[in-house]
């Protein structure tokens, strides 16, 4: 019972990490169904960045505001420069420019930065929040979940609330009537790109934040995959989704590799995308994901 | 004569290479209810798109004596001219009520929330679903609501690419009959292309044929109804 806790607890822990980078990468697909391969990668530049103005002399979180906003507005300019010119519904050349970016932003983080992992300060409290016989639970996943409920309820209120999250969503529904309602759609999804980085940021930084973790270059590699699959798993357009998928994956990841003796740990990539396949079967769009009606 | 509202001379488009408007001209004056009528491929749709800058053209287009060919949709839209594009010009995941705030987009003034009320005063079944989503409206009421949020830029022309297209008979007239009301009491000017003929010339003050991208016959809506041509190939005569 203690050990199922614990792993319940490891779950929530890294689903909830998993979810962060998964609903920046939600984000985008909502608005352009494209999948931005280099998010990952986006992300784990921005914690390099925060890594670096701590570095400086800048306090922990104070340095995760100004990385965000790095992340946030170097999107922008990626957007600009690179997706901006290409038809928004042809997504071939597109997924090409992310990979491209994936690979770049991946060399450029480890030219500067090496490959060496280097520890990554503690954004929250250490220690035990709680205790009991052999349970742990950190405040570090507490922190964790939090941040990534957070994230989830800044992003809703934003994207219902405001008028250029009203925009947002309009363009993800129609681009055409978009166009012809007035809205520019390029700075549209600009915004998306650069509230997606933030989030990104915001969800390497944690997920480097983990005391058993530590920073390097190609750290979001794995993580990808697993948010890549939580994204998918609750529905590619959905925001609530990807929490929910992250924490299927952490559990998958943590509980089912744990009890099931047959696969061992070094399966447990694989057994979070058998989970997905299944998922997937069952239910194409995911678990909150919108079903695809189209009328004829 | 005054200045017409909207006029177009010797407008072509293509799309790569394929010219599919060869110069044709057109005009709509304040107030006026003006019909483009054509068959399938005829161009119909390229000449409203035109208008909102949605196509590569050459040739003049101006608004109130202002050319707008150089302007995007965005800006377009901002000069006053509002596009029902053909078939479901909704938002279909957003609710009915934020359709008629998109349609809003491009306003800051406070009247947007009156608007709405009005909107709903002219369409009960909007307000009764105003929380509801777009997509789940029936074919007729997508098709008010897609008109209601073109009207929500208060628009000083307002472009309808076949508002009949897929709806029952009975849906049409109730919606033909609501652009009329509109056209009067707020003196709405629309520029509708239809392969309706029947119903399109009722309404109209004048008309266009549009016959594989060239103007063919214009004049009074009345005169064409009687026309035998038209008769022939749009009214089933």
């Amino acid at each position: 019972m203690d050990l199922f806790l614990q792993r319940v607890f490891d779950a929530i822990t890294n689903g909830s990490t998993y979810a962060l980078i998964a609903v920046a990468m939600v984000l985008i697909f909502k608005a352009t169904t494209l999948i931005n391969f280099a998010q990952g990668e986006q992300a784990i530049l921005g914690a390099f960045a925060v890594l670096q103005l701590w570095y400086w002399g800048i306090p922990m979180w104070g340095a995760v505001i100004i990385g965000m906003l790095f992340s946030a507005v170097l999107a922008a300019g990626l957007e600009r420069v690179f997706i901006r010119k290409f038809d928004p519904a042809d997504h071939l050349p597109l997924v090409i420019i992310t990979l491209g970016l994936f690979l770049v932003i991946n060399a450029i983080a480890a030219i500067v930065w090496r490959f060496d992992p280097q520890s990554f300060p503690q954004l929250f409290p250490s220690g035990n929040a709680f205790t009991y016989n052999n349970v742990r639970l950190t405040w570090y996943s507490i922190f964790a979940f939090g941040s990534c409920v957070l994230v989830l309820v800044v992003f809703q209120t934003l994207l219902t609330k405001t008028k250029i999250g009203l925009a947002f969503r309009a363009v993800s529904s129609n681009l055409e009537s978009s166009r012809l309602s007035g809205i520019k759609i390029g700075p549209t999804l600009q915004f998306g790109w650069a509230l997606a980085a933030a989030a990104g940021t915001l969800g390497a930084s944690i997920y480097a934040a983990n005391p058993v973790l530590q920073i390097e270059p190609s750290m979001m590699l794995r993580a990808l995959i697993f948010s890549v699959s939580a994204a998918a798993l609750g529905g590619l357009d959905s925001l609530w989704g990807a929490l929910i998928g992250g924490l299927t994956i952490g559990f998958v990841q943590s509980v089912v590799v744990q009890y099931i003796p047959f696969i061992p740990n070094e399966m447990s990539l694989s057994a979070a995308v058998v989970v997905l396949l299944i998922v997937l079967t069952l239910r194409p769009s995911g678990v909150l994901g919108t079903k695809a009606v189209e009328r004829v | 004569m005054t200045t017409p509202l909207l006029r177009v001379e010797r407008l072509e488009a293509r799309y790569g290479p394929v010219r599919v408007l060869h110069g044709i001209a057109l005009n709509v004056y304040e107030k006026e209810i003006v019909v483009v009528l054509g068959a399938n491929g005829a161009g119909k749709t390229t000449v409203l798109r035109s208008i909102s800058g949605m196509v590569e053209t050459s040739g003049l287009i101006e608004i109130g004596g202002e050319s707008i060919k150089k302007l995007n949709p965005s800006e377009i839209v901002r000069r006053g001219v509002a596009h029902v594009p053909q078939g479901r010009g909704t938002f279909p995941e957003l609710t009915v009520e934020e359709n008629l705030k998109v349609g809003a987009f491009i306003r800051n003034d406070k009247d947007i929330n009156n608007d709405i009320e009005t909107c709903y005063e002219s369409y009960p079944v909007l307000y009764e679903r105003k929380t509801q989503a777009a997509g789940s409206l029936s074919g007729g009421e997508q098709q008010m609501l897609a008109v209601s949020r073109a009207l929500m830029s208060r628009p000083k022309l307002l472009l309808m690419d076949e508002p009949s297209l897929g709806l029952a008979p009975q849906i049409v007239e109730d919606l033909f009959a609501r652009f009329v009301t509109m056209n009067q009491n707020q003196g709405t000017t629309m520029l509708i292309v239809e392969q309706n003929a029947q119903l399109a010339l009722d309404i109209a003050g004048r008309a266009y044929v549009l016959e594989s991208g060239e103007i063919t016959l214009e004049g009074q809506a009345e005169e064409l109804a009687k026309d035998d041509a038209i008769r022939r190939a749009y009214l089933g005569a």
